[in-house]
């Protein structure tokens, strides 16, 4: 069977021809493609949205919507989205980012994906045939109930000056593929406490996942060097690492608190 | 096997061919349109040796389908050089011994010009990051580094 | 880059002039124009492509091989097994006499590595030989493996290669290669200190930017043109004409411009078979490695194990080093025979040491062959030694250059080997390595020379 690329205007069209064998969704090609190319047999169909609502990027009154073809490299370079531009930046090389999407990251396997880590910590919802999903439900069903959905695009609150925090790990300067990724929104109460956090990993699972017993076990501590270690202790509980040839699972269990610290201090 | 008509720019040329479906803008460049500058490293999007612009964006031709691109104005290495005059970064990589086997080259200096076009006078961290997406096996980053900055140098001297 | 013309100055002619002056490669021109020809640069309408169906066991008997589906398969131009090759059993370094032969350019009753070839697909796309390999049904017998070199050594250790009994490499000499100076037991127990370490590495994987791979193209006359990035064109032109049982003259290779090598494309693992495949069907054939298999399949360096065992003096001089060294072959011999017998020669290191014994063995395993890379044999070695010889002299106080001063070796020291060595340069270049990193040593060292004996 030869490969074929399909294009339809609308997201509706796109979603129906999704379901036929063989057929996958093509954002930016580096997963997609790459696939191809690697001889997945598997493979038969390129499908791909043309709506041009899918590359617009609107901020307005703190609240942002990415559509699922904005690329990294867009949202690295868009005044206003500089708070999470580490996030997007810490895909590929600048190649990759001209062509990475936001929808795509939503799907990469690990150890890729890195900015999906970034918006489950901010909390993003996921819009799938016009409803809201929240990301978490979204990227523990991507494999599975959502695997063949077109995510349309991402809305998320911009967060407030300084409580986002982005780390993504990896062996080669200045860019490897990640060890593991790290994002964390820290909201502080007035007397220097931790009002709430919300904290995402990359590689500790095969789709990112919240560190909900670090979070809650940080909520109240000072961020210093003795309050959060209760906090690191836990970063890894109910996590199972994927084991690749980047890292193991279990070097990535180890160094998970390490880096969590480090960006919590930081 | 279907064929697809597609009409593009390669390096300032208007050129049309009818190409396979599904098939990559990298071989497309290659065995259609005759330009083997690109080179095939991994297939994979992670040795940047297939980096070409589209549209003025670099891009990695290697996971792009041929189909998606008609329309558009794609340049390889193969477009910095005319009658014989080399574009400052191709001399900058010359002089500074900042190619051994070559096969990264082509890749490489286009991830080099992507970053001049945006930022003419990078600093030694600006270098390292837009190459961060092309690997050199024969381990030769610092001379490509070297090769970078220099040309940058050359380029403002020439402007001022 | 400066010249420096102080040392030796006494015995050489200074009458040099290109050294120390920049020159511009030959190549680069075409580097950095694109214009650079690599063998892929070439497009050959109605190229068949080559799709290598691959053992996913470390060991396994292969009980029946089926190629219906596959061979139904649209655009399947032919499927090639291990009876379609001429002299399917061959080893590279038989052309310098070092056999036996132990490796089938397609596997053969057993697979011995996970990723050992199996069966070639040949179709008019990548594509339709990618499906048609899936298509290609392999019953196995899985067998017990073995991936460790001391466990292939054990008396009842599974069998790796059936023509390396005992899963090691027989020498002339026996079971490991062997050097004996002086006598290394009583050096051992005479020594003030004795250090035993071992040393432990992985296989390398070169990593190429270029995969592996050739072009051949059928010129019609029953001969063939071959373009390849062999790094070794005669070892692949004689094995090819071995494999294939034709005389050379009929095998056309083209070289050229190699996108990076170290060694990792000495071996015979595309050309062979692409031409036999050209040969059956009168088309072109294109076999190139994809990113996965350069990583997975083409040979890595081989993985070692070495046991230093070192007498050393208060004062600083090494007594006796006694070795013993494993150099991981994998599956099959390729270079690694070859490698571990240079081990056996370097392993006193560049260091005059009275009483030496060494013993290496190159040992068969389920692993993935494995072959040259840059300065193999000695590569590993070296870092076994530097490290000892750092440990040494922090053992006895002193430090760590001036110990390598004290038994560095200069002209007209015996070798544990018994070659006399000549035209040694070790002291100047520590000498001049002292100055650069401004890593002071006494006196008395910057004042020796290579080529003369203090009184």
């Amino acid at each position: 069977m030869t490969l074929a690329l399909q294009n339809f205007p609308s997201i509706e069209a796109a979603t129906a021809a999704l379901a036929s064998p063989g057929a996958r969704y093509l954002g930016g090609g580096t997963l997609v493609v790459r696939a191809a190319n690697e001889g997945d047999v598997e493979l038969r169909t390129f499908v791909r949205a043309t709506d041009p609502r899918l590359n617009d990027i609107t901020v307005s009154d703190g609240a942002v919507r990415l559509g699922a073809s904005v690329t990294m490299a867009s949202i690295a370079r868009h005044p206003q989205l500089s708070a999470i531009a580490p996030a997007a930046r810490a895909v590929g090389g600048p190649a990759i980012r001209n062509m990475a999407t936001v929808g795509g990251n939503l799907f990469a396997p690990a150890p890729y994906g890195d900015f999906a880590v970034a918006l489950l910590a901010l909390d993003a919802k996921a819009e799938i045939d016009g409803s809201l999903i929240p990301l978490e439900d979204l990227l523990a069903g991507r494999a599975t109930r959502y695997a063949s959905s077109i995510v349309a695009g991402v809305s998320f609150g911009l967060p407030a000056q300084g409580s986002f925090r982005f780390a993504k790990v990896s062996r080669v300067k200045p860019k490897g593929i990640s060890v593991l990724s790290i994002a964390a929104t820290i909201e502080m109460a007035p007397d220097g406490t931790v009002k709430s956090a919300r904290i995402a990993l990359g590689c500790m699972a095969d789709h990112p996942v919240r560190a909900r017993a670090a979070e809650a076990a940080l909520a109240g501590c000072r961020l210093d060097k003795e309050e959060v270690a209760p906090a690191l202790a836990l970063a890894a509980e109910g996590t199972s690492p994927i084991t690749d040839p980047i890292a193991s699972a279990w070097y990535r269990k180890e160094v998970l608190p390490v880096h969590l610290g480090r960006l919590l201090l930081s | 096997m279907p064929k697809v008509p597609i009409q593009l720019v390669l390096n300032g040329e208007e050129r049309a061919e009818f190409v396979d479906s599904g098939a990559t803008l990298l071989k497309v460049i290659r065995d259609k349109l005759g330009d083997t500058s690109p080179k095939g490293g991994c297939h994979q999007g992670t040795c940047g040796a297939c980096s070409v612009e589209i549209d003025g964006e670099l891009k990695l031709s290697c996971l792009v389908l041929a189909e998606t691109c008609g329309g558009a104005d794609v340049s390889t290495v193969s477009s910095l050089s005319s009658d014989g005059v080399l574009h400052p970064l191709q001399r900058a990589f010359m002089e500074n011994f900042a190619a051994q086997c070559g096969f990264c080259t082509p890749g490489m200096i286009m991830a080099a010009k992507s970053l001049l076009d945006r930022i003419p006078d990078p600093t030694r961290d600006d270098v390292i990051e837009a190459i961060s997406g092309n690997i050199c096996r024969c381990t030769g980053y610092e001379p490509i580094i070297q090769a970078i900055l220099t040309a940058a140098r050359a380029n403002s001297l020439t402007a001022a | 880059m400066k010249l420096e013309k102080n040392y030796f100055a006494d015995v050489r002619n200074d009458d040099l002039t290109e050294i120390g002056q920049a020159r511009p490669r030959s190549d680069v021109p075409g580097h950095v124009s694109g214009k650079t020809v690599y063998f892929a640069d070439r497009h050959i309408p109605g190229t068949l492509h080559l799709k290598m169906v691959r053992s996913p066991h470390h060991h396994a008997r292969i009980r029946s091989i089926d190629l219906s589906d596959a061979e139904r398969h649209p655009g399947v131009a032919r499927i090639l097994t291990a009876k379609d090759v001429p002299q399917n059993l061959y080893t590279i370094l038989i052309l310098i006499q070092v056999g036996p032969e132990d490796e089938y350019v397609l596997a053969q009753d057993k697979v011995r590595w996970k990723g050992e070839a199996v069966v070639a697909v040949l179709a008019d796309s990548e594509r339709a030989a990618a499906e048609a390999a899936a298509k290609v049904k392999v019953d196995y017998e899985v067998l017990p493996a073995v991936l460790d070199m001391e466990e292939a050594l054990k008396p009842g250790a599974p069998t790796v290669n059936e023509l390396h009994p005992g899963n090691y490499y027989l020498y002339d000499s026996g079971d490991h290669r062997k050097v004996r100076f002086g006598d290394a037991e009583k050096g051992l127990v005479e020594a003030d200190f004795v250090l035993e370490q071992t040393y432990r590495s992985s296989p390398i994987e070169h990593a190429p930017t270029e995969t592996t791979g050739c072009l051949v193209v059928p010129e019609g006359n029953d001969r063939f043109t071959c373009y390849t990035n062999t790094q070794a064109m005669f070892f692949t032109l004689d094995n090819a004409s071995i494999i294939l049982q034709m005389p050379g003259h009929k095998l056309h290779m083209v070289g050229g411009t190699v996108g990076g090598g170290f060694g990792g494309k000495v071996d015979v693992t595309v050309e062979p078979v692409a031409i036999l495949a050209a040969k059956l069907t009168g088309r072109p054939v294109s076999f190139i490695y994809s990113r996965e298999e350069e990583m997975q399949i083409s040979s890595p360096r081989a993985a070692e194990t070495i046991t230093l065992k070192d007498g050393v003096m208060k004062d600083g001089r090494i007594v006796a080093r006694k070795v013993t060294g494993y150099t991981d072959a994998g599956a099959y011999s390729r270079h690694s025979p070859y490698g571990a017998q240079k081990g056996a020669a370097h392993y006193p290191g560049p260091y005059t040491i009275p009483n030496v014994w060494i013993d290496t063995y190159c040992v068969y395993t389920n692993r993935t062959p494995s072959s040259a890379m840059r300065g193999f044999g000695v590569t590993i070695a070296d870092f076994a030694l530097e490290v000892q010889m750092d440990k040494l002299a922090r053992l006895i106080g002193m430090d760590p250059l001036e110990f390598r001063f004290i038994n560095a070796y200069r002209d007209g020291d015996m070798k544990a080997h018994r070659q006399p060595t000549e035209g040694a340069a070790l002291i100047e270049c520590m000498q001049e390595a002292s100055r650069l990193a401004d890593w002071p040593v006494a006196e008395r060292f910057m004042k020796m020379s290579s080529y003369k004996q203090e009184a």
